[in-house]
């Protein structure tokens, strides 16, 4: 038990340690991005039709690549960022930049949901831009946004298992090296359910946060 | 105050050209309170959007206190907007925020001072009649509540003018009314100019002042209320005014005298032939006064209503209401002297 414990506690941390990291750094890159491809739109509050086409290219073929492949060609980035490819810290890299366009896309659904009714009439008020996106576009979103964070953490706790076989460490790693490669059975069971708490817990806490706004709202 | 001139709007989708609106025309006093009635795609909407420039049109010209509103840049425009209120059909509050906070977020797009925000929307509030609801959220609210939340915030900069588009045409008979007195009041009370569109006749009668009438993109008939409702000159018009839902009896104010009774009949079907009223006078003897009267044809019968006040000797009154009764006529008695 004890041994179980030695092996999975560390790997435990190093899945939080991606997890959070990747998803402060895609959240930072995705949020902006899905909202200045909302706003862009043609008829939206800051029409640029060729700066949405692009946005929506480069976040459509970030979305294309299969995540295994584009950790092994972000390799030499986490080299240039990190100074090495191996580790929990380079892994980083390639969970944030697979995350950012898939975050984009959420954050632009989840803005596109406000009623524009309500844009309108902030528009009608002589709130500028930046006003509308900062004070109407994100407060009426939240709920929606914090579905959309939720499912991305969700999705990087997946993809950190994964980030595990080219050598990041983490449960995924654990899983398969131990559990996989040695068959020790019940370290494989161990690091499976570890991964399903901590979905769980994620999923609970982004639950609790969306009914606690909607339910002040009603 | 606001003149239109010339305006002219163009929609283009999939090549194709619609024209919403051809050639208006229009000069807005100040003090007004304007009405700009149509059917659904006459072009209203867009109309009062571009005074507001929600829409730009394609050529033309907007003079509102002088200043030709389509040459603003963009932090003259949001300027502009603050001194221009606007209401909606769908209230348009924000869901995020309570009553003050929608209302607070007016006052902090125009930098209102921080320590005189929460005052103000306690004034507003006032004015609106719904202090109570300070800290309700819009979802908590009914529609008759929520267009005065709205009407509070197109009021929290001082407007000069106030926009309504369709602001009546989401709520029931009863809270249009409410809202439409409402307007008034605010409009005498703060000196506004309001304009408003609508496809309800009675609206307008019960607010405006002035009417333009919009038909195919044009305007078609404009001039005072009284004026257009007396003579309507155009076959829209005629239609509109045709439609008229009749006033509520509730509405109509009865002078009230001693020796006096109010009485309202109503009737289906075949009593609609016989002549009641003149049987009335000649059988008890009694005067009549008719009030009110209408007759709304249902589609497998008609069912009219007639308010009449009956006068003279008591007992005689008393017994002809009786008649009535017997007669098969609905009968309620409104007043009794």
């Amino acid at each position: 038990m004890d041994r179980i414990i030695s092996l999975l506690l560390p790997a435990f941390n190093e899945t939080i340690y991606m997890v959070l990291f990747s998803a402060i750094f895609s959240l930072l890159i995705g949020i902006p991005t899905g909202i200045l491809l909302y706003v862009t739109k043609p008829g939206n509050i800051l029409p640029m039709n060729k700066l949405n086409k692009i946005l929506d290219l480069i976040i459509n073929i970030g979305r294309s690549f299969p995540f295994i492949i584009l950790m092994i060609l972000v390799l030499p980035i986490s080299r240039f960022i990190i100074g090495t490819t191996i580790g929990s810290t380079a892994s980083i890299v390639p969970l944030s930049i697979s995350a950012a366009p898939f975050v984009a896309r959420i954050i632009e659904g989840a803005v596109s949901e406000v009623d524009r009714g309500i844009i309108e009439a902030s528009i009608s008020l002589g709130a500028s831009k930046f006003e509308i996106i900062t004070k109407v576009l994100i407060p009426e979103a939240f709920p929606s946004l914090i579905h959309g964070i939720t499912l991305t953490i969700i999705n990087l706790i997946g993809y950190s298992a994964m980030a595990g076989a080219i050598g990041g460490g983490g449960l995924g790693d654990v899983a398969i090296r131990y559990g996989y490669q040695r068959f020790q059975v019940d370290i494989m069971i161990i690091s499976v359910i570890s991964i399903i708490i901590l979905v769980q817990i994620v999923q609970f806490t982004g639950n609790t946060i969306v009914s606690n706004i909607t339910a002040k709202r009603k | 105050m606001i003149q239109i001139k010339n305006i002219k709007k163009t929609y283009t989708s999939n090549n194709i050209k619609v024209d919403a609106l051809k050639d208006i025309n229009l000069d807005i006093k100040k003090g007004d309170f304007y009405g700009i009635i149509g059917l659904s795609g006459a072009g209203k909407s867009t109309l009062i959007r571009l005074l507001n420039r929600l829409e730009e049109p394609t050529s033309g010209e907007i003079i509102v206190d002088k200043k030709d509103i389509l040459a603003f840049n963009n932090s003259e425009l949001q300027e502009y907007r603050k001194k221009t209120g606007m209401i909606f059909q769908h209230f348009n509050l924000m869901n995020s925020r309570s009553v003050r906070g929608n209302i607070a977020f007016a006052l902090e797009v125009a930098s209102y001072p921080k320590e005189k925000i929460q005052p103000r929307i306690i004034e507003l509030l006032k004015l609106v009649e719904l202090e109570d609801k300070i800290d309700s959220y819009p979802a908590q609210l009914s529609g008759g509540q929520k267009q005065r939340v709205a009407i509070a915030r197109a009021l929290a900069n001082h407007p000069k003018v106030l926009l309504s588009d369709e602001a009546t045409s989401a709520l029931d008979p009863k809270t249009t009314k409410n809202i439409l007195n409402l307007l008034k009041d605010i409009q005498k009370k703060l000196n506004l100019t309001i304009i408003l569109i609508t496809h309800q006749m009675e609206v307008i009668r019960d607010s405006c002042n002035k009417v333009a009438v919009l038909g195919g993109g044009n305007v078609v008939e404009v001039g005072a209320v009284t004026k257009i409702f007396s003579n309507p000159q155009t076959e829209i018009t005629q239609e509109f005014i045709k439609h008229l839902i009749p006033e509520e009896e509730a509405e109509v104010a009865f002078i009230q005298k001693k020796g006096k009774k109010i009485v309202k009949i109503s009737y289906i079907g075949v009593t609609i032939d016989k002549p009641i009223i003149s049987q009335l006078i000649r059988k008890f003897d009694v005067d009549i006064s008719i009030l009110a009267g209408s007759i709304n044809k249902l589609v497998t019968k008609s069912v009219g209503f007639l308010t009449l006040e009956l006068s003279g000797d008591m007992e005689k009154q008393l017994e002809s209401i009786e008649w009535l009764k017997q007669n098969k006529l609905g009968i309620e008695v409104l007043y009794n002297g």
